[in-house]
């Protein structure tokens, strides 16, 4: 549990992060919260001679809500979303999900742009941003693109992202689709055995929209569209949500771990999405 | 001169037996101000790291350190052969096994310590760490106890096989000991002429203590003076200063040994680990002090596990339920080495306490030790030797029973406990239970939770999930232990020999103020506010004025340390019996200054008076002056003892435990609703550290019931050597605890207390485990196996059908 040496940055812009990471190339990472990325190095799983700590970067911070867009700079902590009630107005499915990411302390470090960028499975937020329909901004030495964070996630740890870009900020949509966000976990700090984010819209008595997805389930977060179908135009009654959990269960791909077998996590599985469904169309 | 402070005031300003005083450890604990031994730097201090076997089973072919030799700042790098001449390569373990030190041509577990590297700091060592160069030739693993005893495989080449170990003949190159207590004849035809007979096998399964602070030394051997000092996580700091001394060679007098703060050690810390002896070795080698702290994963893949005991019972009873006899038999798995960490008669540490709280007439238990490719180890985890197995097997086979004879399990509890009246009790298995009050705790315990009005409401819910109505099921755990702690009388317990006594000595300060010193080591338990509420109360000093220190054995003295719960009872004891040594020669000190007869004055609080004269008197503070600046004939100057105590017999707590519980049979999520806890741990010292002792054990009584393992998969891989899957519950997981007590006092100990640190690990894990698996009982479950994490409970429904 003791990391390799490496050289340790703490640019306090942009520019200058990406100037190191230009020099390092794969040999350098940017550090957001750290509670991925310095456990894997103090059991030496990461080699990361050259760190780059992003906290001093001030441009890297925020939440902006300008209308119907929401900005937040990849810096921001999970606490900071917590506490934003504006963010809360605007979303407030954020404020439920980072609620259920560990404990007070690891919120008071761990960032949305580390929780996204990571590309670990079992990581909450990328699921809702897929289901939020997010962007996420990359910013490299050829200039800034946007990625959408349904397009992001290719395979664990493997993401859109180049090694010499940073994920800057993320930005998506106010929502006032009904929300939820349901995670069966075995203790506190621990990822999710399945976790499931669904947000349902309502036309009359009808689900207009919805976007259902799934965490740690597949080794990338699920965005089932073949579940959204389902429950368009239903009346989200119990036939209509056991459809949508069929359908979400064809596009997972859970394996065993110390959590449990397969055929465990399948029926669980179910049971959240079936719960996430039927609570955020409660209140849709 | 008129008393201007009340009697009252008086018993409130000693703070003695009885008040929760405030723990006066926590100022520093809380304070981030501890001193533990990773706190201790000291010049030219070098830190030691290890190699460790990726492989659970494999030979050395070779070791090449030039590598990690060749990095800058790396001092040496210690393999066996570098041991083998000092002798200390192997050493012995408490259970009359040895153990390698480094290993010695093979491993036999994975995470074994290979090699030693030590360097100027802690980078430079795990950097040099990963350029050793091992060579291993994978051999056969095996990680299944039952398969140890049929596989050819051997798997420790270093003894005879046909020799007999340290209990006795093996059956099996891989067999360690049987052990037997107890009537089997007997017992087998009680059992073939019942009326009812029930029969489980159960799975104990294998956990770890994982105090917050892993275990580490610090050694330091001054080649001018000749003596060498090591601090470490020791729980028993005067025996690490014997067996280093008979191990090294160095005279006893030049070993002092410290035990800093230690940050819980739940008998993790009894044991002597490879990390000790390599940084003593090192040290002397090197000629500076040496470091060795072990991290998280270390100490949850390679220091002492606790249970993996596979139970095996059958139990008779009458038509009536009344029963007659017991049958127990255990397949132990020990791992690589037998580094138990018993008193030395006991193999299987108390676990013939498997007759538990009941009245059985006849028992038999026959433990068959064995070897297999996973760590060394079985200390008892928060609990006095092996009682939380033994519990755990019988508070579940009288469910078993109850099933059996589809009966209320609280009623068949009742019909079977041992009566007051009974005590002391004989029990079948050869222990005498000191004094016991259990019928009486058990109906406070269940009118404290309405029994009735639950055991109403389990029963709509069932109808209420036959009926579909709702997919969570309820479960009424219950448990009533009785722990058997305190070892122990020297005649039968010690520990590589040394009688497990224990000592207090105190010396008392002319203006009344006092140090004392105990031959335990508190690792979290209070001692230093507990110990001196006995000692005021005996010797009416108050507690705010008396200094407890444990631990440094140039100063404290000889003890055999703390963990099964033998503080209270043995060093406790010791502190009351030299408390009463100093209010003898006080007595004759008052009666002089009072100028009457020895038998003229009386104790009183914190003085001596004048028997029906209440005005003259002198205060200890007084006495205390005298004693040292008076010439009083006849008597030395001074005042100051020093008690060692050999109990007559162990102490035997014991309580009752209700668990209710809800379970979602969709998810297996338990939700603990209500936890009571009734403890009898005799006369109570601090009832505010009671309470906090309770609440701990059974936070980590939830912890090994529904979820806490080690768990190797079939390469003997450790699959659980880290926090991420080692569940350590946190305040998030744990219920509101409702707790309560009686008070039967012990009728041998010399303040009449038993000791309680571990009671509610003991009664809570099967509390947990009995809730989860009683829910499932109307549904037809009989037995299932902890832990019961969420897929375990989930299985449990889906075998009964109840996804179907």
């Amino acid at each position: 549990m003791i990391p390799a040496a490496f050289e340790y940055h703490r640019p306090s812009d942009i520019a200058g992060a990406l100037s190191v990471l230009a020099e390092h190339g794969d040999e350098a990472r940017v550090l957001a919260g750290g509670h991925s990325l310095i456990p894997m190095m103090k059991l030496r799983m990461a080699d990361v001679p050259h760190l780059i700590d992003l906290q001093d970067i001030a441009d890297l911070k925020g939440i902006t809500i300008d209308g119907d867009t929401v900005t937040l700079g990849a810096m921001t902590t999970q606490h900071e979303l917590i506490a934003d009630e504006a963010l809360f107005a605007a979303c407030p499915i954020i404020r439920e999900a980072a609620l259920q990411i560990a404990d007070p302390q690891v919120r008071y470090m761990g960032t949305i742009g580390g929780n996204v960028a990571n590309g670990d499975p079992g990581n909450d937020m990328p699921g809702l941003m897929q289901c939020l329909d997010a962007r996420f901004t990359l910013v490299g030495a050829d200039g800034t693109r946007s990625v959408a964070a349904r397009d992001f996630y290719e395979s664990a740890y493997m993401t859109e992202r180049d090694d010499e870009e940073i994920l800057t900020q993320i930005t998506f949509s106010a929502t006032g689709a009904g929300y939820a966000y349901e995670k069966q976990k075995r203790k506190i700090g621990d990822y999710a055995t399945a976790a499931c984010a669904a947000l349902i819209t309502k036309d009359g008595d009808k689900v207009a929209t919805a976007a259902i997805a799934m965490t740690n389930l597949s080794d990338i977060p699920v965005l089932s569209e073949a579940a959204a179908a389902a429950l368009v135009g239903t009346s989200c009654d119990a036939d209509a949500v056991k459809a949508a959990v069929a359908a979400a269960l064809e596009d997972i791909d859970p394996t065993e771990d110390n959590r449990g077998p397969v055929a465990f996590k399948m029926h669980v599985a179910g049971i959240i999405i079936s719960r996430a469904i039927t609570r955020a169309w409660s209140g849709a | 001169m008129k008393d201007e402070v009340t009697r009252e005031e008086r018993v409130t300003n000693l703070k003695g037996l009885g008040c929760s005083r405030k723990r006066v450890e926590d100022a520093r604990f809380t304070q981030g101000k501890g001193n533990y031994v990773d706190d201790i730097n000291l010049p030219g201090m070098l830190t030691g790291d290890f190699v460790r076997s990726p492989y659970a089973h494999a030979r050395i072919k070779s070791i090449n350190t030039d590598a990690a030799m060749a990095l800058d700042g790396v001092i040496a790098v210690l393999t066996a052969k570098d041991l083998e001449p000092l002798g200390l390569h192997w050493m012995p373990t408490l259970a009359g096994d040895k153990q390698m030190v480094l290993a010695d041509g093979k491993v036999l577990f994975q995470g074994q310590e290979v090699a030693f590297v030590v360097a100027k700091d802690r980078y430079i060592a795990s950097d040099a760490v990963e350029l050793v160069e091992v060579d291993y030739e994978e051999l056969p693993v095996i990680v299944d106890p039952f398969k140890s005893m049929q596989s050819d495989v051997v798997l420790r080449e270093d003894l005879d096989p046909k020799a007999p170990g340290a209990h006795g003949p093996r059956k099996h190159h891989n067999h360690i000991f049987t052990w037997e207590v107890g009537d089997e004849d007997g017992t087998n035809a009680v059992i073939d002429d019942a009326d009812i007979v029930a029969e489980e096998s159960m799975y104990y399964h294998r956990t770890h203590p994982c105090p917050l602070e892993p275990c580490g030394a610090v050694a330091s051997m001054d080649k001018v003076n000749g003596k060498l000092t090591l601090w470490g996580t020791f729980q028993a700091p005067h025996v690490v200063r014997t067996v280093a001394s008979l191990l090294s060679g160095i005279e006893e007098h030049n070993i002092r040994v410290v035990s800093p703060d230690i940050g819980g050690g739940f008998g993790n810390k009894v044991g002597v680990y490879p990390g000790y002896v390599c940084s003593i070795v090192a040290s002397i080698v090197t000629g500076v002090p040496v470091k060795w702290v072990e991290d998280r994963m270390e100490n949850l893949m390679s220091t002492a596990f606790a249970r993996d005991y596979w139970m095996k019972g059958k139990i008779s009873a009458t038509k009536e339920g009344k029963i007659t006899g017991l049958h127990c038999h255990v397949t132990a798995d020990h791992g690589a080495f037998d580094a138990c960490a018993d008193p030395t008669k006991f193999p299987a540490g108390f676990m013939n306490i498997c007759t538990g709280s009941y009245d059985i007439p006849i028992a038999y238990l026959g433990v068959d030790g064995v070897y297999t490719n996973k760590a060394p180890g079985g200390v008892s985890y928060r609990c006095s030797f092996r009682v939380t197995e033994a519990v755990y097997f019988i508070e579940r086979m009288i469910e078993v029973l109850a099933i059996e004879m589809n009966m209320d399990a609280a009623e068949l509890r009742r019909i079977n406990f041992i009566k007051k009246e009974q005590f002391p009790y004989n029990s079948a298995l050869g222990w005498e239970y000191d004094s016991g009050d259990y019928h009486t705790a058990w109906d406070k315990a269940l009118k404290a939770v309405d029994y009735e009005g639950l055991r109403k409401e389990q029963a709509e819910r069932v109808a209420a999930f036959k009926a579909g109505e709702t997919r969570s099921i309820m479960g009424i755990g219950l448990s009533f232990f009785t722990e058997i702690v305190g070892a122990g009388p020297v005649k039968n317990c010690d520990i590589l020999g040394m009688g497990m006594f224990d000592s207090c000595e105190i010396r008392i300060h002319p203006t009344g103020s006092a140090v004392a010193r105990l031959g335990t080591i508190s690792q979290g338990q209070g001692h230093a506010t507990t110990f001196a509420q006995i000692l005021a109360s005996e010797i009416g000093i108050s507690a705010d004025s008396i200094t407890i220190e444990e631990g440094d054995t140039d100063t404290a003295p000889y003890g055999l340390g703390t963990y099964g719960s033998r503080s209270t009872p043995v060093a406790g004891a010791a502190a009351a019996m030299v408390g009463r040594k100093i209010r003898a020669k006080a007595q004759m000190i008052a009666a002089y200054l009072l100028e009457v007869h020895d038998d003229d004055v009386e104790f009183d609080v914190d003085r001596f008076v004048v028997k029906g004269a209440p005005e003259r008197f002198k205060t200890m503070s007084e006495i205390a002056y005298a004693a040292y600046n008076q010439a009083i004939p006849g008597l030395e100057p001074g005042l100051e003892a020093v008690s060692y105590y050999d109990p007559p017999n162990m102490t035997y707590p014991f309580g009752a435990y209700v668990c209710v519980m809800d379970i979602d049979v969709d998810t297996g999520v338990p939700t603990i609703n209500r936890f009571c806890a009734l403890d009898d741990c005799g006369t109570r010292i601090n009832p505010m550290v009671i309470e906090g002792q309770v609440h701990g054990g059974l936070t980590e009584a939830l912890a090994v019931a529904l979820g806490q393992e080690i768990a190797y998969d079939d390469m003997g891989n450790c699959k659980t050597g880290t926090l991420m899957d080692f569940f350590l519950p946190t305040a998030w997981e744990v219920p509101n605890y409702e707790t309560d007590f009686t008070v039967t006092p012990s009728p041998h100990h010399p303040i009449g207390a038993k000791g309680v640190g571990e009671s509610p690990h003991v009664g809570g894990v099967p509390c947990f485990s009995n809730a989860v698996q009683e829910a499932f009982r109307p549904f037809g479950n009989r037995h299932t196996n902890m832990p019961h994490d969420h897929w375990r409970i989930w299985k449990t429904a889906n075998d009964l059908g109840m996804h179907d």
